[in-house]
């Protein structure tokens, strides 16, 4: 048996070293896939949600003043159920208008609050500041506040749509 | 350029005669059996890393272990077959650590000048059988907490010192957050750290005397 196989180029040894490099390479992805697949589970799983949130009677709710709701949703996050606090202002105007905002600071998602000595929403975390409706006064924060669509049904009940994901 | 990096690293951390003395060992002619203390640490190996992804999301608290393996088990990808090496390689790593005690034994590779390497293997073979105890525990499932609660009861048949061995494993008179909590603990940490160790003396000792040699008859 010759010691080479020549004339094509490619030797035994080199022959050899790639296949096992090859076969490495197939090993390394069918054990890492499936490990990154492990890791990475609970973020590829699609958490979206899409519903309307009751907040309570708009009968009430004083004018011109921004009121806080609070309301929780129940989530089933990895083998537990969790209940997600969530916050938004219900801003009345005098001309019937309707307003309702996030608490969600749009820098990095802590929560404002209205103070009504300064008629600001302010985040404690950077010092950012939003006006009565929702626009940067000063601070961190990129954009406003974010608004929800809402709607008020037949028995006066005002009703939030909350998107996630 | 691979060989002159090699050469730059090699100059500075000795590669080559590490490797050397590492793989290229004169080894005497033997048999299949000789492969099992390999085959041991392949295993020990396993267990630590499928161990380290188990880890990712297991909870040892008692209202939350049996969920979180439960979770592992069914919602996590590929969960089943990390836990399923993981539960497996438990198993043979024990028959595989013990046959690698049976060949050694009958082979005599534990006389002069192996007496350490036998004794380190001892201890590994007992923390073996540690891990396996501990571990067992942890899904938290009713044949893990009478599994464990016998175990521990028959270590409290030792005579005198017998109930305090009991409440010492259990971390008080009866299976409760406290066991499960130290057994994890021992499980992951305490018990690995001592396997680590022992293999690392174990192995080096392996790599100076060399393996023995099948006795012949007149041996």
């Amino acid at each position: 048996m010759p010691e080479k196989v020549s004339g094509e180029g490619l030797d035994r040894r080199s022959f050899v070293t790639g296949v096992v490099g090859l076969m490495g390479g197939i090993i390394a992805a069918v054990i890492g896939l499936p490990a990154l697949g492990y890791l990475l589970a609970p973020a590829l799983k699609n958490t979206a949600s899409d519903e309307w949130v009751p907040l309570g009677p708009l009968e009430g709710v004083p004018i011109d003043q921004p009121t806080l709701f609070s309301f929780t949703r129940v989530k089933q996050v990895g083998w537990e159920r969790n209940a997600a606090s969530y916050g938004v202002y219900v801003i009345r105007g005098s001309d019937g208008s309707l307003s309702i905002l996030s608490n969600i600071c749009t820098h990095l998602s802590c929560r404002v609050s209205w103070k009504d000595e300064n008629q600001d929403y302010v985040c404690p975390c950077h010092d950012g500041h939003f006006g009565k409706d929702g626009a940067v006064l000063s601070g961190p924060p990129p954009r406003p506040l974010d608004r929800f669509e809402h709607r008020v049904d037949e028995a006066g009940t005002l009703l939030i749509h909350l998107v996630e994901g | 350029m691979r060989t002159r990096v090699l050469g730059w690293l090699d100059e500075r951390m000795g590669l080559t005669a590490i490797y050397h003395s590492v793989l290229d060992r004169k080894v005497p002619k033997v048999n299949w059996a000789f492969t099992l203390g390999s085959a041991s640490l392949f295993l020990a190996v396993t267990q630590g890393l499928t161990g380290i992804f188990l880890m990712v999301y297991y909870v040892p608290h008692p209202d939350q272990a049996y969920e979180s393996v439960n979770y592992i088990t069914h919602d996590v990808a590929f969960g089943w077959l990390i836990r399923g090496i993981h539960h497996w390689g438990a198993t043979l790593m024990v028959v595989v650590v013990f046959l690698h005690m049976l060949r050694t034994f009958f082979y005599a590779a534990y006389k002069y000048p192996r007496e350490i390497t036998w004794l380190t293997g001892v201890l590994l073979l007992l923390i073996t059988l540690g891990m396996g105890f501990t571990g067992y525990l942890l899904p938290w499932n009713q044949r893990a907490y009478w599994a464990t609660t016998v175990g521990t009861s028959i270590a409290g048949t030792v005579p005198f010192l017998g109930p305090f061995i009991e409440s010492a494993l259990r971390g008080g008179s009866d299976l409760s957050a406290l066991t499960l909590a130290r057994f994890f603990s021992a499980h992951i940490w305490t018990l690995p750290a001592a396997l680590a160790g022992l293999i690392g003396i174990h192995l080096y000792l392996v790599i100076r005397l060399g393996i023995s040699h099948i006795p012949a008859e007149d041996e």
